[in-house]
């Protein structure tokens, strides 16, 4: 074969939402949100060029394995409610840990009809571990869906008020005592 | 036309699900690669990767001169959690079972 086999190291996802780039700004930056959603995390973000950005683990995640600071990085640029770009590190494993920083956009449009679109592109060169995680290739091990799974639970959230959230190998919670 | 519908149109045909597939294994392609697997004419390759586009399960984004096509895999979760959930695992496990019985018998 003479076709070039050069693996590229960006996923692309999309999804279209039916609600206001506010709405999904303040999903993907605020805590009282992101814990509602996918891994269920509480971001923190300080939304300026070079700061902080750490999303700290839930009681459930922790109980299940995860570290108590599950990604790290440092924001890039933030544009409010249409662009944020950041570098962003997986900490969950630490082979994935040590592939160090990725860079990730969040890019907000507003469409017709009140549907919003809203597309995530994450560059990972030299990071093969992280970009089977992210691509949900251990869901089956437990390890989450990854953005798939985060960006279709985030709009079943928004659009209906309810989501899935991670349960890893554990299954529900136990609500007992 | 619904979401869903065009995501169904669009995975109701061959080779849309073939360049699906190609783009699983080796994401972020060109038309001229994708199109290098086929045996079809760039226009017809255009005309489904648009399907695809329409359909949001391909996402094409510039990178210099290129324009490079990625798979996104969103609304085939959306079509799962919507389609498949609903119908117990235990079910569908069942029909599984019976078709590859009849199969075998007819075998």
């Amino acid at each position: 074969m003479s076709t070039t086999q050069t693996q590229t190291s960006t996923q692309v996802y999309r999804v279209y939402i039916k609600a206001t780039p506010q709405a999904i700004w303040d999903a993907i930056t605020a805590p009282e949100w992101t814990r509602k959603y996918g891994y269920g995390g509480s971001v923190e973000y300080d939304l300026r060029p070079g700061g902080s950005y750490r999303v700290i683990a839930s009681a459930e995640a922790m109980a299940m394995g995860s570290t108590e600071i599950m990604v790290d990085g440092e924001v890039i640029e933030a544009d409010p409610p249409h662009k944020l770009v950041q570098t962003w590190r997986m900490l969950m494993s630490e082979a994935v840990a040590a592939e160090g920083f990725s860079r990730l956009t969040y890019e907000i449009k507003e469409g017709k009809g009140g549907v919003t679109k809203l597309t995530v592109i994450h560059d990972m060169p030299d990071a093969p571990g992280m970009a089977v995680m992210v691509s949900g290739g251990l869901e089956d091990q437990g390890a989450g869906g990854g953005w798939n799974w985060i960006l279709s639970d985030l709009k079943s959230l928004l659009e209906t008020g309810e989501s899935m959230q991670w349960q890893g190998d554990a299954g529900p919670p136990d609500q007992d005592g | 036309m619904t979401d869903d519908d065009r995501v169904f149109k669009a995975l109701a045909d061959p080779t849309r699900r073939f360049l699906l597939d190609r783009l699983f294994v080796r994401d972020g392609r060109t038309l001229t690669e994708l199109e290098s697997e086929l045996d079809m004419t760039r226009f017809g390759v255009m005309k489904h990767l648009r399907v695809l586009e329409d359909a949001n399960l391909v996402v094409t984004r510039r990178s210099g001169r290129e324009k490079l096509h990625f798979l996104n895999p969103v609304p085939i979760r959306l079509i799962h959690n919507r389609w498949i959930d609903k119908y117990t695992e235990r079910r569908v496990s069942a029909l599984a079972e019976l078709k590859a019985e009849l199969e075998g018998e007819m075998a």
